[in-house]
């Protein structure tokens, strides 16, 4: 698999230059950019992947891969403006040059899910490190029964992907909620892990993959268990500061784990023990 | 094979023979104290940067070496928690100390390295990286507990699959000089750590000081380089009350640690008491200055720093980072670790226990510079000792 | 056509309940039928029912001057929409409007508070069954406070 970081003329440390080729505004911050990098092949990305993504002369952040993986095409990056890096890097228009390094991190398994039953359950931005899953599994839908698709989001403005969703329902079962709404939405309000209880799966053959904010994936899991999903088929993806990427700043611990080189994803069996212990 | 050595294998001394004067025929010879200059010399001779240690500031540190008479030539360190100072030797002794507030990561790993720099040409980016420094380093003056120190960098820095390639740069070809402890300090538990007091591998040359009767050098040779080094010092034979002598004094080193710790099972023991109290006990007396972070030799976290200067071109560099900083730990919405119970824990637990599942091995080493310079004098063996006295209590965090 | 007693041993807020209790509550219900759009309470009014919904959805909202109606959460299949009725003054905290077309059992609160206090033991019942469901909604009302998606620097 063809990575940036092992482009041999550069070390992992060193960006490559790649271009905004798309950039499309998702909510009122968060945008969707598509971009080719400028030497050398265009990476091979296995979903749950992260990039670095270097914005010229202010920093660089873990961005997790959003688009169609396991072919070479332009690297898709779905970022949310919460700080100077990731404002600078929403704000870059088509023809802007950021810097990338990755893919690092290792990946969803949603291939080895084959056989059972499926449930993605996305809380915030966090759909955009899942969507890779769910075009995965709508690629290959006859591997799977049910496919589901739980997503919350604070309010109908902050929802991503709405054409795309509307496809998907052709494929698989999609259940969105909201936080709070006002009058003209029809939807559901209500929290996420609620989505869990009335979904279809059976719960021995089913891989759930779960990522947003930790308190979410929290009482996501929760939900989940209660169901009967075998923890080690609960599978989250994990965030910490990183700095590296690489597993050689220690930044990104999480106990024994480095997130950079052992995770982002990891099951919930392995890593229970470790999420109960406050500040660690 | 009189006055003749044989290159290769690492270190080790064979057993003595029966007569005392008889020649050993192993990697080991003797010189004497003025040999150390022309080692200076010959080292500088073949490309090497030459490093050692030196006084300054009241303190051993590391620095360049110009020649053998700036060594600490007849001084001694005492330490203990929270104390360092240095007294006169009644001898010569050139390494009759134990370790300074340096290490070797210094070089190795220095705390602010140019990584790149990227600049904007009408709207294209070219990202061009530091060209990679080229003299080689030679250590003198390396100890046991820091050789094991260097190879505990190395399973980080080069070990993984991302190589730092700043680090391999610097690490490839150094030239280590190692020497065998004779005066552990008060805060010394090498021996705990299974790290010293005698080099048993990763050097080219080991020297253990004899002051007995004449002073002199038992010289081990630990490589065909170290060996050809040895060579230009004229040393002669060793023989068996030499070694013996070394033996002795390695020994006498040994039972005279300032600390130990019992290293049963650390890594469960502290793993399964993540809520102690003392965590707590020991937040109240941290003052989360970093200093142990600062001196101890293997750790290795870092930071980035992303400049741009007024020609619009940007850089990128490497410093040096602690886990004691509020920030270490910071993403969007704040910091995961922001008591100073949870950084000091953090420390602890990583150095001496989740170090083994991300590494393989301890990241301790026993060489007590935490100790020393902690400025409240927190003493990792003595938390290790307590939580073990009192394993198995619980009380969240506060 | 199932019987009552059938539908509501199915409602996982029945589960579990001894069959006679269950035709005891059945006893005071029925089907009703709500058009989207459609006013099934206000807050303010007596809670004379509480409903189990079969079908669609139950939007509970609340006025907000200059904000208009906020909905509070919604309630689909199988959910239990109401809770006043067992907790004196018996009146509704929010408006409930159907979001589309509802079938649901309508539960007379009289009826039933009539039999709770005939059957203190059917009552203790209910009253921990309904325990579950304001701490099950108190739950979800607390994980939206903490404000999960902000951007966190406002907190």
């Amino acid at each position: 698999m063809a990575t940036i970081a092992e482009e041999p003329r550069l070390g992992a440390l060193t960006p490559l230059p790649a271009r905004v080729a798309d950039r499309i505004r998702e909510t009122g911050d968060t945008w969707t950019l598509e971009l080719e990098v400028e030497a050398g092949a265009a990476p091979v990305i296995a979903p749950g992947q992260f990039m670095m993504v270097y914005a010229f002369g202010i920093g660089e952040v873990p961005i997790s891969v959003s688009g169609p993986p396991n072919r070479p095409g332009p690297v898709v990056l779905t970022v949310r403006d919460v700080g100077a890096v990731s404002g600078a890097i929403c704000r870059s228009e088509p023809g802007a040059v950021l810097g990338l390094r990755g893919p690092f991190g290792n990946a969803w398994p949603v291939d080895e899910a084959a056989g059972g039953d499926v449930v993605v359950v996305a809380g915030g931005i966090g759909l955009a490190p899942l969507r890779p899953v769910v075009l995965r599994a709508i690629e290959r839908r006859n591997d799977y029964g049910s496919v589901s698709l739980l997503y919350g989001a604070r309010t109908p403005d902050d929802l991503l992907y709405p054409v795309e969703r509307e496809a998907w329902r052709d494929e698989i079962a999609v259940e969105v909620t909201v936080d709070a709404a006002g009058g003209d939405w029809t939807g559901r309000v209500g929290v996420v892990p609620k989505l869990v209880d009335a979904a279809e799966f059976r719960p021995e053959t089913t891989t759930a993959f779960v990522c947003g904010p930790e308190i979410m994936m929290h009482f996501t899991v929760e939900a989940l268990l209660a169901r009967g999903v075998p923890a080690e088929r609960i599978m989250l993806s994990m965030e910490r500061d990183m700095r590296c990427g690489v597993g050689l700043c220690g930044h990104c611990q999480l106990g024994p784990t480095l997130i950079c080189r052992d995770g982002p994803v990891y099951s919930f069996a392995d890593l229970a023990p470790w999420l109960e212990v406050r500040e660690l | 094979m009189p006055g003749g050595l044989s290159a290769g294998g690492m270190g080790g001394v064979t057993s003595p023979t029966d007569s005392p004067t008889a020649e050993i025929e192993t990697d080991t010879a003797v010189m004497l104290p003025a040999a150390l200059e022309r080692l200076v010399v010959s080292l500088r001779a073949r490309g090497y940067r030459v490093l050692g240690p030196t006084v300054r500031d009241g303190a051993i540190v590391y620095d360049d070496l110009g020649s053998a008479a700036e060594l600490p030539i007849g001084w001694t360190d005492h330490q203990d928690a929270g104390s360092y100072r240095l007294e006169r030797r009644p001898d010569e002794a050139r390494f009759g100390y134990a370790v300074g507030p340096h290490s070797w990561k210094r070089y190795l790993f220095p705390p602010r390295v140019h990584l790149w720099r990227a600049s904007r040409d009408g709207g294209v980016s070219s990202v061009e990286e530091e060209p990679l420094d080229e003299s080689p380093f030679a250590f003198v003056g390396v100890r046991p507990c820091e050789l094991r120190a260097i190879e505990i960098q190395d399973r980080v820095f080069v070990g993984g699959r991302y190589v730092d390639r700043d680090y391999a740069a610097r690490r490839e070809g150094a030239f280590v000089v190692a020497v065998n402890c004779f005066e552990p300090a008060g805060t010394c538990f090498c021996t705990s750590m299974g790290t010293g007091p005698k080099a048993r591998s990763g050097y080219d040359l080991a020297l253990t000081e004899l002051l007995d009767g004449e002073h002199r050098f038992l010289v081990e040779v630990g490589s065909e380089r170290g060996a050809e080094v040895l060579a230009e010092l004229t040393p002669r034979p060793a023989v068996a009350a030499d070694v013996t002598a070394a033996a002795a004094s390695v020994d006498s080193a040994a039972q005279r640690m300032g600390r130990t710790m019992d290293t049963r099972d650390v890594r469960d023991l502290l793993m399964s008491n993540l809520d102690h109290s003392r965590w707590n006990d020991v937040a109240e007396r941290c003052l989360s200055c970093g200093n142990c972070t600062l001196a101890c030799p293997t750790c290795f976290c870092s930071a980035v720093e992303d400049t741009t200067d007024l020609a619009g071109d940007a850089e990128r560099w490497r410093v040096w980072d602690t886990c004691f900083s509020v920030d270490y730990s910071y993403i969007h919405g704040g910091s995961i670790r922001p008591s100073g119970a949870s950084r000091y824990r953090q420390w602890m637990t990583h150095k001496l226990g989740t170090w083994f599942d991300q590494f393989g091995s301890s990241g301790c080493v026993g060489c007590g510079r935490c100790i020393t310079w902690c400025p409240v004098g927190i003493d990792i063996t003595e938390e290790v000792a307590a939580i073990r006295a009192t394993q198995g209590e619980d009380n969240a965090l506060a | 056509m199932r019987s009552l007693d059938d539908l509501l041993a199915d409602v996982p807020l029945f589960e579990g309940l001894a069959p006679g209790r269950l035709s005891l509550l059945a006893g005071c219900a029925h089907n009703v039928h709500f058009e989207a759009g459609e006013q099934l309470f206000r807050k303010g009014d007596q809670a004379d029912t509480f409903y189990v919904v079969r079908h669609g959805g139950v939007a509970l909202e609340t006025f907000v001057p200059a904000g208009g109606s906020i909905v509070i959460e919604t309630l689909g299949a199988e959910e239990v929409v109401g809770w006043s009725w067992l907790f004196p003054p018996y009146r509704w905290h929010f408006d409930g409007r159907a979001l589309d077309t509802v079938r649901a059992t309508a539960f007379d609160a009289a009826c039933l508070r009539r039999k709770c206090d005939d059957d203190p033991a059917l009552g203790y019942e209910l009253m921990g069954r309904f325990a579950q469901v304001v701490i099950d909604r108190l739950q979800s009302t607390r994980l939206r406070l903490l404000d999960i998606y902000g951007r966190g620097d406002d907190r």
